[in-house]
């Protein structure tokens, strides 16, 4: 053992080294030197600190010897990813359908669909049909579930769009990222390309849809309290109002009053507006001391108590999220 | 009813105002401040919370709004829940000021402001997973913590961080979608939401012997869709880049305390929505048991192999992981009991080792490599002790905050024959790993550097050192010493705190 190692080390001509040598210079903190190789398996490039002031004397000093491992180690892995995609493929596979057989199975023995003896037909259920309007004073059950009996969780659910979309900034607004030449020429290339195009059909048809759409999704957050819909469905409407005329007449004229200081403004007034509403109503609950909200007549336009007010708030933030996604994604700003 | 009952509520509206509030401000300076406030709040407020719950050893139900419970959402506090907000708040708080550099340095100053949303919006989350009596809530707060955890990754732009919260992404929202799987299974066959409710419906499904196949396939698919976003052994694997890479006050928050929001839910949920006799007849503590076990092997054995030192904290945290997961599988009162103590053991010296490495890796001019390292202790005396605290924590050295857990682990598997076998051979195993990963570190950062090493370092300025991160440490080590030489106080929290969760 210890001559073969010998013999190896002599004839690369380095000086020999025992194994336990090798052990005290490892506990001593020596990196052995086979050890780089190893550490250049990983997919991504090495990390890179532009941002760092003082960086730029060091990386001078290592940039060629890092030049050649990074190539070596791209090799390593191209060898190592081929090997690990035939097995990944089959082993995927298999998980993958004991998963969807597992679930098709258990799914096959849960209780049927709409029986009245299910476990899910109890008395919580019965209270929201039966006691729901008198509770919440809506006509639609399901706005007064969302908006009064489970106002928590909506508003939770608010919070994922606004967090979502804050992220998506995050990651997509040009002004918050590094200046990228080629994608501004494509931005500015496409600009060019809807100023020129007339997109005749598109534009007629959008004069006429867009105002209806806008103002269907209008009437659909405002009726939410009465008939089915509610600020989630009508703000997806007015969402959708506001990408097609994006789309027919250009980024340039929504970007005036659709910003991201107007945005962050709106979404977050309407956010605190439904943290501030349901927040009164959660402290006088728990705490017992009243603070009923009037629940007017069922059926007109101002009853409810809040759900109103929540649903245009909810119908906000959904119809902005829509819109900012749409023109994060295609224009890569607000 | 006592105004103190309010608290939770108001720790988790103030988090959730905040979020929304910081993008309106451009100026760093306001936005921490804002930060800063809301974290010094919500600390009181927990403390104040901690304080009343037990001296009246009581935990209790909070409705929020007009409507009692399975028709209303419900949180519920306990003194082991206001320790944990308390823990969470005092460690956002280091995490974030020792951070503040690296925060200054990696992120874009138009980011600083969102970055800051994403911290408020974190915490209001795990608040929430922390007090919510409804699995439908932590749904919800499951949602936004996942958004959020990602978001603090990509906020450092660089390639690598964007690969690596892509991976997180996925796998993050794998193990969403299966939990809320698993949570309308659960809904289906129970009729209930709340966590007390659905208890009494599964007992009096056991007993019946009524849809057996979807109540355990449910169990298992939350238990499934909470481990792989907890970095639970094989599913770890998104786990060491995305920590490794990004920012360091989000590599310490990420580690230190987003998988612990998921493991505490899963602990409530076994307590309170499955009764620990069931979870042992169903054999899912097994699982957990072996795939702690396994954990924190290999997480251990993964470590040793890493030369970039943020990478090795990154999987030492898997093993860690597997130590909160052998505590859970352990099915016995004393095994939750450390594991739960294990969770804030952990939480502190987590957050400290990265901080302490990142001070290493600033005195040695920016290098992330093992041999870079060599001798950056010496430049950055505080971080040397830091990490040096950190590793014999982590090993289990007596005095340090990781020694109790470990004995407390080793009480708890006495019960029955086989797992004490098992938990003291693996409890062993894995001290010697992490000491054989741990111990080579410390020495190389505390030796001489050689002298290519010594020209880049007197290159570097002598002004990297940052008082905010030399008090954060400093805290840090304090307290890691303190929870080693003073547990059994908190040890009688929780021990109160689980048997009113029970």
């Amino acid at each position: 053992m210890n001559n073969t190692n010998q013999n190896n080390t002599q004839k690369s001509g380095v000086h020999p080294k025992k194994p336990w040598d090798i052990f005290a210079d490892w506990v001593n903190g020596e990196e052995p030197e086979d050890k780089m190789e190893k550490s250049e398996q990983y997919a991504v490039p090495q990390e890179t600190h532009e941002l760092h002031e003082n960086i730029s004397a060091q990386t001078v000093l290592h940039s060629e010897s890092e030049h050649e491992s990074h190539e070596k180690g791209h090799f390593l892995l191209k060898e190592y990813l081929t090997k690990f995609y035939k097995m990944y493929f089959g082993l995927s596979l298999i998980v993958g359908c004991v998963v969807v057989g597992i679930l098709i199975y258990a799914v096959c023995t849960l209780p049927g669909y709409g029986l009245a003896e299910n476990p899910t037909n109890n008395e919580v259920a019965q209270k929201y049909l039966e006691e729901g309007l008198e509770d919440t004073g809506a006509v639609n059950s399901v706005a007064g579930m969302i908006l009064d009996y489970r106002a928590f969780d909506t508003f939770g659910e608010s919070t994922v769009l606004f967090v979502a979309v804050a992220a998506v900034i995050m990651l997509m607004k040009r002004s918050m990222n590094k200046k990228n030449e080629a994608r501004e020429r494509l931005v500015a290339h496409e600009i060019t390309i809807d100023k020129k195009d007339p997109n005749l059909v598109l534009k007629y048809s959008a004069v006429v849809l867009v105002p209806l759409t806008i103002l269907f999704g209008i009437y659909v957050v405002l009726n939410g309290h009465i008939s089915p819909g509610g600020g989630f469905s009508g703000g997806a409407i007015i969402g959708a109002g506001l990408m097609l005329y994006a789309l027919a007449f250009g980024h340039d004229k929504i970007s005036k009053v659709i910003h991201y200081r107007s945005f962050t403004m709106i979404t977050g007034c309407a956010l605190l507006t439904y943290a501030g509403c349901k927040a009164y109503s959660f402290y006088t609950g728990a705490n017992h001391i009243g603070g009923g909200i009037p629940k007017g007549v069922p059926g007109a336009i101002l009853s409810g108590g809040f759900i109103l007010p929540l649903n245009i708030c909810v119908g906000i933030i959904v119809a902005l999220t829509m819109y900012g996604f749409y023109s994060l994604f295609s224009k890569g700003d607000l | 009813m006592p105004f103190v009952y309010n608290m939770p509520f108001f720790s988790i509206l103030i988090c959730m105002i905040g979020g929304v509030v910081t993008p309106f401000f451009r100026n760093r300076r306001i936005v921490q401040i804002v930060n800063t406030f809301i974290l010094v709040a919500v600390f009181t407020m927990s403390l104040v919370l901690l304080i009343t719950l037990l001296t009246a050893g009581e935990s209790f139900t909070y409705m929020m709004g007009h409507f009692p419970a399975p028709w209303g959402n419900e949180l519920r506090a306990g003194p082991l829940e206001a320790l944990l907000a308390l823990v969470f708040s005092i460690v956002m708080f280091l995490s974030l000021v020792g951070g503040m550099r690296g925060i200054n340095i990696d992120i874009r100053a138009t980011r600083v402001s969102l970055y800051y949303t994403m911290m408020n919006f974190l915490l209001s989350s795990m608040l929430a997973l922390i007090y919510t009596n409804d699995i439908f809530t932590a749904y919800v707060f499951i949602e936004i913590n996942t958004i959020c955890a990602c978001a603090i990754v990509m906020a450092k732009d660089i390639g690598m961080t964007v690969v690596a919260t892509i991976r997180y992404l996925l796998m993050s929202l794998l193990g969403s979608g299966f939990f809320l799987f698993g949570v309308s299974m659960l809904y289906a066959i129970t009729g209930h939401l709340l966590m007390s409710n659905i208890q009494s419906a599964v007992i009096e499904l056991i007993y019946t012997g009524q849809y057996t196949v979807p109540l355990v396939t449910s169990l298992g698919l939350m238990v499934l869709g909470l481990s792989i976003k907890s970095a639970l052994y094989p599913f770890h694997s998104w786990l060491p880049s995305a920590h490794g890479s990004s920012t360091t006050a989000s590599s310490a928050i990420l580690s230190g305390l987003v998988l612990k929001g998921y493991i505490i839910l899963l602990v409530k949920i076994f307590y309170r929505v499955f009764t620990p006799d069931i979870l042992a007849s169903l054999h899912v503590t097994d699982v957990i048991f072996v795939l702690g076990v396994l954990g924190m092997v290999m997480g251990s054995v993964k470590a040793l192999k890493e030369t970039h030192v943020k990478r090795m904290i990154a999987y030492s945290s898997v093993a860690q992981i597997g130590y909160i997961y052998m505590g859970i599988g352990l099915g016995t009162q004393v095994g939750i009991m450390a594991a739960c103590f294990h969770i804030l053991v952990h939480a502190f010296t987590k957050p400290m080792l990265f901080l302490a490495a990142n001070g290493l890796i600033d005195a040695s001019g920016h290098q992330y490599e093992m041999k870079a390292l060599r001798g950056s202790a010496r430049k950055d005396i505080l971080s040397g002790i830091g990490f040096t605290v950190g590793s014999l924590s982590m090993i289990g050295i007596p005095l340090f905050a990781g020694f109790a857990p470990k004995v407390f682990l080793g009480i708890g598997s006495i019960e029955s024959d086989f797992h004490m076998i098992v938990t003291f051979l693996a409890l062993a195993l894995s001290s010697l790993l992490n000491a054989l990963y741990y111990i080579p570190a410390v020495i190389a950062f505390w030796s001489k550097p050689k002298q290519q090493a010594l020209e880049i370092a007197v290159k570097t300025a002598k002004s990297r050192r940052s008082v905010c991160l030399l008090c954060s440490i400093g805290v840090l080590i304090i307290s890691n010493i303190a929870l080693g030489i003073v547990y059994s106080p908190i040890m009688q929290t929780i021990t109160t705190g689980l048997n009113l969760l029970g």
